[in-house]
């Protein structure tokens, strides 16, 4: 009975350890959702700031595509935000801008963040955003009013059934004690928000 | 402390010794009767908590309720069904029925045994608790979908976590308590592929258990720590994503569906070749279906999330394989109808109660195969269709094959046969109560009626108020069963050891009633 006793400790521990290591399984799924979506551009996230180059700006532009432009404002901002204009005709290849319109109708000062999404998932891989207002955080002053630019282009590899592609906006207000000054470093995507640790509660 | 037979029993108060008696018993009998009386109490918890917002469901507008307490009780309802009434039972079950089964004396962790029953009390307590605190109880359907858990959940909603984590650790341990008793404790003679078929499917769904409930575990961990800890895994405004709630949810969630009825195949593998007296068909090809059946439920939680905006790729790829996972379900149909096929058939109460679960629940898998298919389920998710499609698998599914099982190895556990007269009317009660209240689910559910919404449109009143009196027909035959339950632990007619005339396994070769520790010596398998 003891050495049947000790292979039944050894399955019990092994079973254990699996229970174990589903239970990191679960937690190990956020990064690796993070990475499928990335890869795959399946979830619409747009990543991060793509540099300009010169090449870029005298580039042979492509096929025509339509870009649509879409504002929403998150739970508890109290701006007003919309696109300037709802549609732009651009060719792939060229850098085009757009400008979102922002206004801070209440009493004090309040930062907010804006997050991007694409849709149709494919079009995010190819959309490359050089300058936008949802790299930082934006801050507008009591009743000021601001038009935001966003400077981009779609690349030649947007799959060809893809004609038209959505960028929509959403923007988050920020709690006092996230706000970043502007004298910090910190530039990037949602994502490096997450990687950096900082704490977003939504309210 | 507890009183053996060869020793003077210590004076104390009768009470306290039935107390104590029950709550440090290791013995897996006793066990079990704990966990089958526990699910049903909860069964009957889940089922009142039916019958109060079916009766709000009787009529258009709102009658009893507000909207949140409407969403309150079926977010209970379901919650307490799932994880109180069917997993306990088919635990109780397994404790009962494995040990003896084969020739082993005794679960091999008997002290792990009892902790698992009693973390489930405790556990059920702080959920039913949840009723009465501050903001009310959980209020957004068993499937916890964040944010509505996470940003707009109740205070409750973390009680509820608590109480899933310690539900959980309760079925972890106890199926890993399942498996190292059918890896060691075998009577000699018996290989696996001699078990009894009910041991076959609850040692693939212990292993369900094992790598599916630590995921729920997780993702109820990050409900918690996005409520209280300042992350973001579901919260878009840090960088999260509510869709990845769904996904690793869901990727619990549908072996847990499978975990909810493949013990409910091994009890209609028992119970049809008795009564039929013929073996069963095709034992090797019922145990390879249902390891098929087990292995494919981990890919296949997509189609729960048809309508959530997945690739195209991505939804051919979830319909598919959840189509795939009809082949192995039907073979064990077939296998149980070929069963039948010639057989010198009689029809005591757990057969009707098990052919009722193979005609039903296949009904239940049709409406699965419909929910299949991805473009058309875009009509179906969210509505009663859904609802009907569930409670097929489940009621006639997980819970008639309980009650089948109950019916076929009460005689063992109690010495004595229940009233076979009473046991059909059960049966043939449950069959119209169920059908009344679910079929025409099906119907308001292609027609559009939307589910976990208290109130619906005027062309659905008829056919729920059909609904809503099945339903209480359904109520009522739950107290004939517990009544007859009760009925034969006091007394009846005598059972045999054999008890069922073609019935064939090591738990018929002890004394009916089975004695309080049987096979202390391990019998001769051929």
């Amino acid at each position: 009975m003891t050495k049947n006793r000790k292979q039944q400790r050894k399955q019990a521990t092994l079973l254990v350890l699996l229970a174990t290591g589903m239970f990191g399984f679960a937690f190990a799924l956020v990064p690796l959702y993070e990475i499928f979506c990335e890869v795959t551009g399946f979830n619409g996230r747009t990543f991060g700031q793509t540099t300009a180059s010169v090449e870029q700006f005298s580039q042979v532009v492509g096929r025509e595509v339509t870009i649509e432009f879409v504002a929403h404002v998150g739970r508890g901002m109290p701006w007003e935000f919309r696109p300037t204009e709802n549609r732009l005709r651009v060719r792939t290849g060229e850098v085009s801008e757009t400008k979102f319109y922002a206004r801070n109708y209440a009493n004090k000062l309040v930062t907010g963040q804006a997050v991007p999404s694409v849709t149709p998932g494919a079009a995010s891989l190819s959309l490359h955003k050089i300058e936008c207002f949802c790299f930082t955080q934006q801050q507008l002053e009591a009743g000021e009013e601001v038009e935001m630019p966003v400077l981009f282009y779609v690349d030649d590899d947007l799959p060809a059934d893809i004609g038209t592609l959505s960028l929509s906006y959403t923007l988050y207000p920020v709690p006092d004690a996230q706000v970043v000054t502007l004298d910090d470093d910190v530039q990037g995507s949602p994502t490096l928000i997450l990687e950096h640790s900082e704490e977003h509660s939504g309210s | 402390m507890i009183a053996h037979a060869d020793t003077i029993p210590p004076a104390r108060h009768p009470l306290v010794s039935f107390i104590l008696r029950w709550v440090l018993t290791t013995n897996h009998k006793e066990i079990g009767t704990l966990y089958l009386c526990l699910s049903f109490v909860l069964f009957l918890i889940g089922g009142a908590m039916a019958m109060v917002f079916r009766a709000e469901l009787a009529q258009p507008g709102l009658q009893f309720m507000t909207a949140d307490f409407y969403n309150q009780l079926l977010t209970l309802h379901g919650l307490v069904m799932v994880f109180g009434a069917v997993m306990p039972a088919f635990v109780g079950l397994a404790n009962w029925m494995i040990p003896m089964m084969i020739g082993a004396p005794d679960m091999a962790l008997p002290r792990l045994n009892n902790f698992s029953f009693w973390i489930l009390p405790f556990a059920f307590f702080l959920l039913l608790s949840s009723l009465f605190m501050e903001g009310g109880a959980p209020n957004f359907g068993w499937t916890l979908y964040a944010p509505l858990s996470t940003t707009y959940g109740p205070p409750s909603t973390d009680f509820l976590i608590f109480g899933i984590h310690l539900m959980g650790i309760s079925s972890i341990l106890g199926a890993i308590n399942i498996i190292v008793t059918i890896f060691n404790l075998r009577a000699p003679g018996m290989t696996l592929m001699k078990m009894p078929l009910f041991v076959w499917t609850w040692l693939i769904t212990a292993f369900l258990l094992i790598m599916a409930m630590p995921v729920l575990a997780g993702v109820v961990t990050m409900m918690l720590t996005d409520r209280h800890f300042g992350t973001s895994f579901f919260e878009a405004s840090g960088g999260g994503d509510p869709l990845i709630f769904q996904h690793v949810f869901w990727f619990f969630g549908h072996p847990e569906v499978y975990i909810m009825i493949l013990p409910g195949f091994g009890i209609a593998s028992q119970i049809i070749p008795t009564f039929a007296r013929k073996p069963l068909f095709g034992y090797a090809s019922m145990v390879y279906a249902t390891v098929a059946i087990a292995g494919l439920s981990f890919v296949v939680w997509g189609h729960h999330m048809f309508a959530t905006g997945m690739p195209l790729a991505t939804e051919l790829f979830f319909m598919y394989a959840t189509m795939l996972i009809a082949v192995p379900t039907g073979v064990k149909v077939f296998n149980w109808v070929a069963t039948m096929w010639r057989g010198s058939m009689t029809f005591e109460t757990p057969m009707l109660f098990a052919i009722g679960f193979v005609v039903m629940f296949t009904i239940g898998g049709f409406s699965g195969l419909m929910l299949a298919i991805a473009p058309v389920d875009f009509q179906y998710h969210d509505t009663f269709f859904v609802v009907a499609h569930l409670h097929y698998v489940l009621y006639p599914g997980a819970i008639f094959a309980t009650m089948a099982a109950v019916y076929y190895w009460l005689p063992k556990w109690t010495g004595n046969m229940y009233d076979e007269r009473l046991g059909k009317i059960h049966f043939w009660s449950a069959v119209i109560g169920l059908n009344l209240t679910f079929f025409p689910m099906h119907f308001v559910g292609l027609a559009g009626m939307p589910r976990r919404i208290v109130d619906y449109a005027l062309p659905y009143a008829g056919l729920n108020l059909f609904a809503t009196l099945g339903a209480w027909i359904l109520g009522l035959t739950q107290l004939l069963f517990l009544y007859i339950v009760i009925k034969t632990i006091r007394g009846g007619e005598k059972a045999t050891d054999q008890v069922w005339e073609s019935a064939e396994g090591l738990e018929w070769t002890v004394p009916s009633p089975a004695p309080h520790h049987t096979f202390d010596t391990p019998p001769r398998v051929e």
